[in-house]
């Protein structure tokens, strides 16, 4: 007899863990089927979660009720927030992790969930029932009946692992690839891509001299990605940086002959912002040498990450390579680096909510949308197990949008834009930067999470007391109002601060970009509020008030194009004027709003006022009785 | 984002450029009559937020004193008679408030008339906006539609093919330019904010700073040289020259006889040198030196020679008149090409007498066409007899409002357009110069940054985040 349940999530990797987790906590019986158990939540990649855009990601989950930030906070090892000395709209954490830790924590979480069960199984056929979905059939032949399926198979689909001239499937090192799913998918219709993506080596702890190495110490204290986080536990750990050397690209160089992507034997695109070494050395020759990060891959084992050498040269001129590098000169190869090719499905194939628009009930979340990243991954599962539950229950989906957060900017870029790389999240792609802040993640985002059952009662009520406390505050420095004549100058003196000239508020003062909410209030003798993390935030409203009511004004025009929606029956081919190129891109990606259909590259302003047109007389004679 | 914002309020010209008795101002949407009433005081102490539909009303337009930026409040002064009426929505052409202002003619008041709503608060309309909305607001009906969309193609067509001359002109490549410039600013700044960790080297404020104010100077420039409105407001400064006796004053007599402009007061202009007005389809031409001219033939020549040199200077156009009834004189050739960015008619007279000179003639001596910043018109006439002197007329038109007689309006328009997006990108770089000096942070500068790109490419087409990162990746070495 089939095995019956809400949903399937196949894949057990971080999107696979986001979407079964929240579709499980939001009541839907859910089987999580993936190849490997014990390999849940693993990180094949880079031991770190977060950094600058993707610590934005993580934060807008831990928002929503997902599960990678609270996870990350169980699992680091260093804590460091970046860009501290810029704006408040760049600045991120980044969390080195131990991932044993990790995986083991998240696997912990998933076997405590009720309504959430773990199979071991390959995925071999999506089953459909008149266009939906209606379970999936794994390699051994059993049949699992669903209404829903959110696939997130990563790099297995296909997988193809190059080392130096050589290579063999797999989905991740050791680990087998699933074969078979992608035929079938190809079979619904699917426009099938390929992608590549590459690591380092892994080295031996023993076998490095750190010595010759400059120290990088994280955070101290270190704070946590979660609001839900009481304290961090581990021991914290340094990170270690050299840099190769002249010599280093000499080796690589006299190589190339012998790399898979320079021989021609791979001809899939790669990401541009994380090389491998040898497209380091070739495009950027003049530079005399490159970042070398040597960060640990777990507290309790000896193998280190060296990240920014990562590679598919063959294994002796990768051992050449790295014994080049200064520190490296006797590092021991635990496992060499690679490079592995995967099939995609390019993501104009879905809908906003990640639903494909093929198959009715099927979810694509993940790298077999053409992402790269543990953050940009966890993202979409989360709102895909989010939807599919939604859908489940009868529920309207949800959809984030580009003017509320980073996953807004995500899933829309997926949809729009035409992927050709594996994507990756940079603040530079939020066009409201300023107010997706990681400071205000939960401000912007909770109120969801909340309503969708993903955040506690409790979570929910510390939030809100602390945004009382913050409007509070800052409607009494915006009231409270200094004269020149009544001020202890002395003390402005002391703490080097020039004293107001007039009548002047609190608020103002704090508009210098030179002063600061502390000093200020320790100036003029007044208690204020101690916690940093509401100073901060005040801080930042006041400093940016400008730009962040400018940043609104946009938002709100924005809206107003996202409102107007296209229907989705809609005849692009009965719009007279479209030139053969923009009807092509419409009626490939078919938009949901008119400010969607103004982001697919190509599509000019004159076609949208065609479209506005167009779509105005649909609607009319869809009004109009039929004659 | 063009024919996104439909809640704007829009206005334009609403007759065709040139010559006319009455010229129609059209505003359109939720703040027509407020804005309307910013720009005409209704005569009898009539309000017209409270005047009825579909009536006309006598008033004045007013409008900002000469543009001084710097005079905080410039009084208004009022500039023509108008009638005006109030369409309030949904019994309008477009269906929504409408005000129509009818004024005397001229594309001179027109023009200042449309920068005044757009100073109150009202955008310029995209060509066939004021069709489009009355189609969307239920104004046309549906055998009408069809007539719509080829109204709007053939209107974005137009303009398609002014921006594609435009662009590749000089302020073209000047504008592409500066935005080679700003996008390869803006890639340093996103790249020092999203690829910290990167060995990227950063940039300098004062670098910043820099490229800053030479993009702010470029586009200062840019708006004082590509303002067409200029001319149009104050009229464009012709030079009559050529070699004694070639016919200079009987041609300007000829169209002096018929065109005398009564000029009372030109806003803004000095009258340092004798000048004669001529009203030519619509543009005001003012003549320098006319008094050269008549004493032209009693000067000796050093004197005759300082004088035009002078003449050619200060004007905006240049007449030059070849005597066609002689073979062409090595002095003629050098005044052909004098001050090659100027607009110049070359003007055969003496028809009536048998020509000398060919029209292939004149155009073999200018061979190479691109040495001009405009191309230069040809006219034969005879002075005389009257003859060919419409065709003088036309080109003076053509030359003044721009390169094309079949749009003249679109065509102003789009220049409009242009002043408004350089004004914008000022603007915006101005802020960030500010944003830079009070020590906020890159997100603020980069926003700034990216307004003023996004006003540029309204002229040179949208700079997308993908040009940004395109540029980073090709600058940085990505990837630790």
């Amino acid at each position: 007899m089939a095995l019956q349940c809400d949903i399937v999530v196949v894949g057990g990797g971080h999107a696979g863990c986001e979407a079964a987790l929240a579709a499980a906590r939001m009541g839907c019986r859910v089987i999580l089927l993936t190849i490997d158990p014990t390999k849940i939540a693993s990180m094949p990649c880079n031991p770190a979660v977060g950094g600058i855009g993707k610590g934005h990601l993580v934060k807008e989950i831990d928002a929503l009720g997902g599960e990678m930030g609270v996870n990350t906070d169980k699992a680091g090892i260093q804590f460091r927030m970046l860009n501290r000395r810029k704006g408040p709209a760049v600045q991120a954490l980044r969390v080195q992790c131990d991932k044993r830790l990790y995986g083991l924590a998240m696997q912990r979480t998933l076997m405590h969930q009720p309504r959430l069960t773990i199979l071991a199984g390959t995925v071999d056929r999506i089953l459909t029932h008149r266009g939906a979905v209606s379970g999936v059939q794994t390699d051994s032949g059993e049949r699992i009946q669903a209404h829903c399926v959110v696939l997130t198979s990563g790099t297995f689909l296909k997988g193809l692992l190059h080392i130096g001239l050589t290579h063999v499937p797999g989905g991740r090192a050791g680990e087998p690839s699933a074969e078979h799913l992608s035929d079938c998918m190809k079979d619904f219709g699917f426009e099938v891509g390929r992608l590549k993506t590459g690591t380092p080596p892994r080295l031996d702890r023993d076998t490095i001299d750190f010595q010759a190495m400059e120290e990088q110490p994280g955070d101290d204290p270190p704070k946590p990605f979660s609001s839900r986080t009481r304290a961090i536990s581990n021991p914290q750990i340094f990170c270690y940086l050299t840099h190769t050397n002249e010599h280093t690209h000499q080796i690589i160089l006299d190589n190339l002959h012998r790399s898979p992507m320079y021989s021609g034997i791979i001809e899939s695109i790669g990401p541009r912002y994380c090389p491998s070494i040898e497209d380091k050395v070739v495009r950027f020759a003049d530079k005399a040498r490159h970042h070398v990060f040597l960060e640990p891959e777990e507290l309790d084992s000896r193998s280190f990450y060296p990240n920014g050498i990562s590679t598919s040269l063959p294994v002796d001129v990768q051992e050449a390579m790295v014994h080049s590098i200064r520190g490296l000169e006797r590092a021991k190869f635990l496992r060499p680096g690679y490079a592995i090719e995967y099939d995609f499905f390019p993501p104009h194939q879905l809908h906003e909510t990640l639903e494909t628009k093929l198959v009715a009930g099927l979810f694509h979340a993940g790298q077999i949308n053409g992402t790269s990243g543990y953050e940009e991954a966890a993202a979409q599962g989360l709102i895909a197990g989010i939807n599919a539950a939604l859908k489940v229950k009868n529920d309207p989906p949800l959809i984030v949008d580009r003017s509320q957060a980073y996953i807004g900017v995500l899933i829309d870029d997926l949809i729009t834009k035409d992927t050709r790389e594996p994507y990756r999240m940079f603040t530079s792609r939020a066009e409201h930067r300023l107010l997706l802040r990681q400071d205000n993640a939960e401000a912007r985002l909770i109120h969801i999470g909340y309503r969708l059952g993903l955040v506690s009662e409790s979570t929910f009520t510390a939030f809100q007391r602390k945004q009382e406390r913050i409007e509070q505050e800052l409607a009494r420095l915006h009231r409270t109002t200094l004269s020149p004549d009544r001020l202890s100058l002395e003390a402005f003196e002391r703490f080097g601060i020039d004293p107001p000239q007039s009548h002047t508020t609190l608020a103002q003062l704090l508009r210098r970009p030179d002063l600061f909410y502390r000093p200020l209030l320790d100036c003029i003798g007044d208690h204020g509020i101690e916690d940093e993390e509401l100073i901060h935030a005040i801080e930042t409203r006041i400093k940016y008030e400008g730009y962040i009511r400018r940043q609104e004004q946009q938002v709100a025009r924005f809206r107003k194009l996202e409102e107007r929606r296209i229907p989705e029956n809609f005849d692009y081919d009965s719009v007279k004027g479209f030139s053969s190129e923009v009807l092509e891109k419409l009626k490939k990606v078919r938009p949901s709003s008119i400010g969607q259909a103004s982001r697919i590259s190509g599509v000019t302003p004159a076609a949208i006022s065609l479209l506005l047109v167009a779509l105005d007389r649909f609607r009319r004679s869809a009004d109009s009785p039929a004659a | 984002m063009s024919g996104g914002h439909l809640d704007d309020t829009i206005c334009a010209i609403a007759t065709p450029m040139g010559e006319g008795g009455i010229g129609i101002v059209r505003v359109s949407g939720p703040h027509a009559i407020p804005f309307a009433a910013q720009i005409v005081a209704l005569r009898n102490r009539c309000d017209l937020h409270r005047a009825h539909n579909h009536r006309l009303y006598l008033g004045d337009l007013l409008v900002p004193k000469r543009q001084q930026q710097t005079s905080p409040n410039p009084s208004p002064e009022r500039l023509d008679e108008v009638l005006v009426a109030v369409m309030r929505g949904p019994r309008s052409y477009t269906g929504e408030d409408v005000v129509e202002i009818h004024c005397h003619g001229g594309p001179l008041i027109l023009q200042m008339a449309c920068e005044a709503l757009i100073q109150a608060g009202a955008r310029l309309a995209e060509p066939g906006e004021f069709t489009k909305r009355a189609f969307l607001n239920g104004r046309l009906d549906l055998t009408q539609a069809e007539a719509v969309l080829d109204t709007i193609r053939a209107a974005t067509t137009i303009g398609l093919r002014i921006a594609q001359d435009q662009l590749k002109g000089e302020l073209g490549q000047r504008i592409a330019r500066m935005r080679e410039e700003l996008i390869a600013l803006l890639a340093h700044l996103e790249a020092g904010m999203d690829f910290v960790e990167e060995d990227v080297s950063f940039i300098e404020d004062r670098e910043i700073d820099r490229t800053l104010e030479r993009v702010l100077d470029e586009l200062s420039r840019l708006l004082e040289t590509a303002d067409q409105g200029r001319i149009i407001r104050e009229g464009l400064v012709t030079a009559i020259i050529g070699r004694p006796n070639v016919g200079k004053s009987s041609l300007l007599n000829a169209l002096l006889q018929a065109n005398r402009a009564i000029v009372s007061h030109i806003p803004g202009t000095t009258r340092d040198t004798l000048e004669e007005c001529l009203n030519i389809n619509g543009v005001l031409l003012r003549l320098v030196d006319t008094a050269g001219l008549r004493d032209a033939a009693d000067c000796i020549e050093q004197e005759g020679i300082r004088r035009t040199n002078e003449a050619v200077h200060q004007a905006d156009l240049l007449l030059i008149v070849l005597d066609g009834s002689h073979a062409l004189h090595p002095q003629d050739l050098e005044l052909l090409s004098l001050e090659p960015e100027k607009r110049r008619i070359i003007i055969i007279n003496k028809s009536d007498l048998g020509l000398q000179i060919s029209e292939s003639e004149i155009f073999g001596h200018l061979r190479n066409q691109n040495f001009f910043s405009v191309p230069p018109q040809l006219v034969c006439l005879s002075a005389k007899t009257g003859m060919g002197l419409d065709m003088l007329r036309t080109s003076i038109q053509s030359l003044a409002l721009g390169s094309s007689l079949e749009a003249p309006h679109s065509i102003l328009v789009s220049r409009l357009r242009h002043k408004t997006a350089l004004i914008e990108a000022k603007i915006g770089l101005e802020q960030a110069r500010r944003a830079l000096a009070r020590g906020l942070s890159s997100e603020c500068l980069a926003l700034d940054i990216r307004t003023a790109l996004t006003a540029l490419g309204e002229i040179t087409g949208e700079v997308s985040t993908e040009d940004i990162l395109d540029k980073i990746f090709s600058e940085f070495c990505i990837g630790k």
